[in-house]
């Protein structure tokens, strides 16, 4: 059976290493390439970068940066935050990445999804959607590093990103971002009915259990894992580690 | 020496690296003067069946890799789109491929309400059903990353090497004499894929 693809997701300003809170006050943690350097030696899966602020300070990928991190990594790598034009994303995929993060451009820019897929197809494009549930408990997509709210229901949104060609949807819950509290379990699972293409949940993973919680209960087809693999503990210094594998696998079956 | 093929598909780099980590030298090269003095060829390949074959014809390759695969007899091997172009055709596209292992390649095909994914994607084991040289000293069943919607079905079970399951088997990795394909990265498949590589620098 397929192995669940358990992924750190790394979050970037430019060359540095950070964690945010609910999408606020970016923490620094470290140098991207030591980092990446521990997580070749712990086998990840699959690991996501995402340049946080690209878009908002209106930036060129770091392509010095995921140059490097490409030489390093033998495995699979994503990449995300300020891919606007088809030759920026020519040139990241030229470089050793897989796929494609587009946020801010999946909604300005649909036709942008669907050039990238007939291009490298559809498995090379995450289509990554930010939603945030308000205090009547109804979603609403953000654009924007979350700074820009969206009027479009979130299944619609979701089924018209994978109509565009995109083959993945990575899915963050931007007030559940660096709390370990678990996962947002409930948009998960109807976002994984709602479409065909694997559903990444990221956002709220702080153990095993939550992560076990997406995968079963959600229908997530993948995980992302922040806070957990960068700190030793919520609250505490910054450790770059990952979760017991053989555990993993046990829950995960 | 692994020449690398570069018509223009696919991630080069990172395949060159992994050789460079196991201590191979490799070369990235369309040229057909480099091509022709090749001891290796790997065959990359991400994208669309036809858009490769098209490619391949464009820069004029594919007369000297016909020649370096089935008259020189050098080891090739053909990886993820690399592998299907091997077959004699795709359900992707309307053109010939090499034709250098007798089979098909064809598309996932599954129920709209099925759980199973297209494109299958994602680290899955391959289980060896015959021993080679290419697949020596892994371990009973080893897991390599796949990214792919279109899998390759060999005609003659003995060109079977190994067989991954995704809603069904399929076959991983084949082989036609000096001609190997794998259907997974082993670039981006860890120790797996170092050892896989390393194996087949040592054909």
């Amino acid at each position: 059976m397929l192995k669940t693809r358990v992924i750190p997701c790394l979050q970037l300003i430019g060359d540095s290493l950070v964690k945010t809170i609910k999408f606020k006050n970016p923490a620094y943690i470290g140098d991207p390439i030591n980092t990446v350097r521990i997580f070749n030696e712990l086998e990840v899966d699959e690991l996501c970068f995402l340049d946080i602020r690209a878009t908002m300070e209106k930036r060129q990928p770091n392509i010095e940066i995921l140059h490097q991190i490409a030489n390093e990594c033998f495995m699979p790598l994503s990449y995300g935050g300020g891919i606007n034009d088809f030759e920026t994303a020519r040139t990241i995929m030229s470089i050793g990445f897989e796929k494609l993060v587009v946020n801010t451009q999946s909604y300005y820019n649909p036709d942008f999804i669907t050039q990238l897929s007939r291009h490298f197809g559809a498995q090379a494009v995450v289509a990554s959607i930010d939603i945030k549930k308000n205090i009547l408990g109804k979603y609403h997509v953000y654009v924007r590093d979350g700074s820009e709210k969206i009027d479009v229901p979130i299944i619609d949104y979701a089924k018209r990103l994978e109509k565009a060609g995109a083959g993945e949807i990575l899915l963050t819950a931007m007030e559940k971002d660096g709390t370990w509290s678990g996962f947002d379990i409930d948009i998960i699972r109807k976002v994984s009915q709602a479409v065909a293409v694997p559903v990444i949940a990221n956002g709220g993973a702080g153990n095993i259990t939550h992560i076990e919680e997406a995968v079963k209960s959600g229908h997530a087809s993948a995980v992302c894992l922040g806070s957990m693999i960068v700190y030793q503990q919520k609250g505490m210094g910054v450790l770059v580690n990952f979760p017991d594998k053989q555990e993993l696998e046990k829950r995960l079956q | 020496m692994v020449t690398i093929i570069d018509y223009g598909m696919g991630n080069l780099g990172s395949i060159q690296n992994m050789f460079k980590r196991i201590g191979t030298a490799s070369e990235i090269t369309g040229d057909k003067k480099r091509i022709a003095s090749a001891t290796k060829i790997l065959l990359p390949g991400v994208g669309a069946f036809d858009a490769a074959m098209e490619k391949i014809a464009e820069t004029n390759l594919l007369e000297i890799l016909n020649k370096k695969a089935l008259e020189d007899k050098v080891p090739v091997l053909g990886i993820c789109l690399g592998m299907q172009l091997l077959t004699n055709g795709s359900e992707e596209g309307n053109l010939a491929g090499l034709g250098w292992i007798d089979g098909e390649t064809i598309k996932f095909n599954f129920a709209e309400n099925s759980p199973l994914k297209v494109p299958h994607m994602g680290w899955n084991l391959i289980h060896p059903i015959k021993a080679s040289p290419l697949t020596a000293d892994l371990p009973p069943e080893p897991r390599f990353y796949f990214v792919h919607s279109y899998y390759v079905q060999a005609k003659n079970p003995d060109n079977v090497l190994s067989i991954t399951h995704h809603g069904h088997g399929f076959h991983s990795v084949v082989q036609q004499q000096n001609i190997y394909g794998a259907q997974f990265h082993p670039e981006k498949s860890h120790k797996f894929g170092m050892q896989l590589l390393a194996n087949f620098s040592k054909l």
